[in-house]
């Protein structure tokens, strides 16, 4: 009796299935497949030999990995800069956000919106020419335009490691800041006005406007957004690591992320072993990082939570 | 909130002065192009260039085939890809948002864990390449990674679950249609500002896309606009040694200078430009609706 029930249920339910079937052998191909593959991390992987016939090699290549320096920089690098952009960003945005919000409905208020977004629907690679266009040692705007003017010598910015925390810093508000600005404004517009009328009745100025009613009401939109950066906080934007920096190896050391270390070993050195160890790395605690976030951002915000 | 005239003119002011900062960099890339070469090259890149000069684009225009072949392989993957990604993508989330559907919290779930799991470049590289044999052929830029994005797939459930009601799939149930012809007919016209956004989103993410050119193409014949850019970046050698004569049939072609590299900067991120005040609307309400509820 029940099997001829879940028989015809299945039969009911099978055209939708089928509807869906496409996606899902795309899911599987692209997302499923390669997760069963993070075991090439414990194999000896040999071009030659191929995937399944390469020896096991247990843990030797995270010993190996973990033995340089590169392991330590990468998740040094990829942990501080997310920290940076998760609290610069935030603030950036929420500054660009208040303002914008402030100025109501004007017409300027969507053409400096729609300004501010533009920068992030370039690609990196156009990016990359624009910060080369800025930062090359020759010919660049800052040292031909600006510090030769100033009568300063110029700079080789592609072998300058101290300037590139505060170039990719730089880069990364330029390419975002519009663009995570959106979400606070969409908050803020959902703050209701009637507060405000009551403060400035009872003679609050515009800061303590900002201070005592927008902020703490922006409270649990920037909680939520943050923990979600910090699930994230083990992946970093590829691009941005790769791209900008011009794959310059004098700069590996503040330029190094996880990601572009799994590139170079897979791309550039064919050091598939410990690339793959480094993909490994990343993909078990960047899951837990996004586990522990969400349990977090569900007792906080279980509206807000992801699942 | 309300008016303060002080705060709005110092707001505008600060906004103004953003914007600008933020409009500047690509300026220069545009100004630049349309630099002399050799102003170019003594005084470096600048917002008033001692000589101006159409030569960059006159060199696009007469010998840059390789360009035209790059521009025209971006907007083939882009609109391939894009048609492609909005039906699978639609048609996996139509399912999900069907209350009747028995497997519709298995399919969810399925869906979503892609988000919080992932097995990284390394197993997919080798897959695509030594499975798939997909390297340096176009099917490189249009099926890996971005056919199917979960965060597409739950926007259009959500639109579905919150904007389509069940009477609509019942009365067209009675009315004999099959499930796939409820889908084609009915559904998914219906899904059409989503739609919108979805496509605009992944639009934007196949002409920006140079990551799968950058593990899966090395022939300049397959290269797109983005790509193209990141290898003359990498190596200015490459459109000389690419466009040789023997692979498209054209005369050699002089390596590009300065002021070409930067027409085909601007020219890469032109398209955009163009559909930008047309779809700033759609683009803003896909970041609020998507940004906190993935």
């Amino acid at each position: 009796m029940g099997k001829t029930k879940k028989k015809g249920n299945f039969r009911k339910n099978l055209p939708i299935l089928l509807i869906a079937l496409p996606g899902i052998i795309y899911l599987i191909i692209n997302n499923y497949v390669p997760m069963l593959g993070l075991f090439i991390a414990f194999k000896d992987f040999n071009f030659m030999k191929g995937l399944f016939k390469s020896d096991w090699c247990g843990f030797d290549n995270f010993k190996f990995l973990f033995a340089t320096k590169d392991a330590w920089i990468m998740t040094r690098n990829t942990i501080l800069y997310n920290l940076a952009f998760i609290v610069i960003g935030t603030v950036f945005a929420i500054f660009i956000a208040i303002m914008l919000c402030e100025l109501g409905k004007r017409l300027r208020v969507k053409l400096f919106q729609s300004a501010l977004l533009l920068p992030n629907l370039l690609s990196w690679v156009v990016i990359g020419f624009v910060a080369y266009a800025f930062l090359n040692a020759d010919t660049g705007f800052i040292n031909k335009s600006i510090l030769e003017n100033m009568g300063k010598s110029p700079v080789a910015w592609y072998s300058t490691p101290s300037a590139w925390p505060f170039i990719l810093i730089i880069v990364f508000l330029w390419k975002n800041a519009g663009y995570q600005s959106i979400v606070f404004m969409s908050s803020i517009a959902g703050i209701d006005s009637s507060l405000y009328e009551a403060a400035a009745l009872d003679g609050a100025t515009k800061m303590q406007q900002i201070f005592k009613i927008t902020l703490p009401l922006l409270k649990p939109t920037i909680i939520t957004l943050t923990l979600m950066s910090i699930g994230r906080m083990f992946y970093s934007d590829f691009g941005l690591f790769y791209q900008v920096p011009q794959n310059s190896g004098a700069l590996f050391t503040v330029t190094q992320t996880i990601d572009t270390y799994v590139y170079r070993g897979l791309m550039e050195l064919n050091n598939i072993g410990m690339s793959a160890a480094a993909g490994f790395y990343q993909s078990v605690v960047g899951f837990i990082l996004v586990l522990i976030a969400n349990t977090i951002v569900r007792r906080v915000d279980a509206d807000n939570a992801l699942f | 909130m309300t008016e303060s005239k002080t705060f709005n003119r110092t707001a505008t002011v600060i906004l103004t002065l953003l914007v600008i900062i933020t409009l500047l960099p690509i300026l220069l890339i545009l100004v630049s192009s349309f630099t002399d070469e050799t102003s170019l090259l003594q005084n470096g890149y600048s917002f008033l260039p001692k000589a101006w000069s159409l030569d960059a684009y006159y060199y696009i225009v007469k010998q840059g085939v390789v360009i035209v072949r790059a521009y025209g392989i971006s907007f083939f993957t882009t609109i391939v890809g894009t048609v492609f990604s909005v039906l699978l993508t639609t048609t996996l989330a139509y399912p999900m948002a069907r209350k009747s559907f028995r497997y519709r919290n298995v399919l969810s779930f399925f869906v979503f864990f892609t988000m919080l799991f992932n097995g990284g470049i390394v197993p997919s590289y080798i897959m695509w390449t030594r499975f798939f044999h997909i390297k340096n052929t176009i099917w490189a830029l249009l099926i890996p990674n971005y056919l199917v994005s979960a965060f597409n797939v739950i926007l259009v459930k959500n639109y579905y679950a919150n904007n389509i009601p069940d009477a609509l799939v019942e009365a067209s149930q009675i009315d004999g249609a099959s499930e796939l012809t409820i889908f084609k007919k009915v559904m998914f016209p219906l899904a059409k500002p989503v739609v919108a956004t979805i496509s605009l989103f992944t639009g934007l993410c196949y002409w920006n896309d140079w990551t799968n050119g950058l593990y899966y193409v090395d022939k300049a014949k397959f290269y797109s606009i983005q790509l193209l850019l990141l290898k003359i970046m990498n190596n200015i050698q490459a459109l000389k040694t690419n466009s040789s004569a023997a692979m498209l049939g054209t005369g050699a072609v002089e390596l590009p200078g300065t002021s070409v590299r930067m027409a085909m900067a601007f020219i890469g991120i032109l398209p955009i430009l163009i559909i930008y005040p047309f779809v700033q609307k759609y683009l803003v309400e896909g970041v609020v609706i998507g940004a906190v509820k993935g």
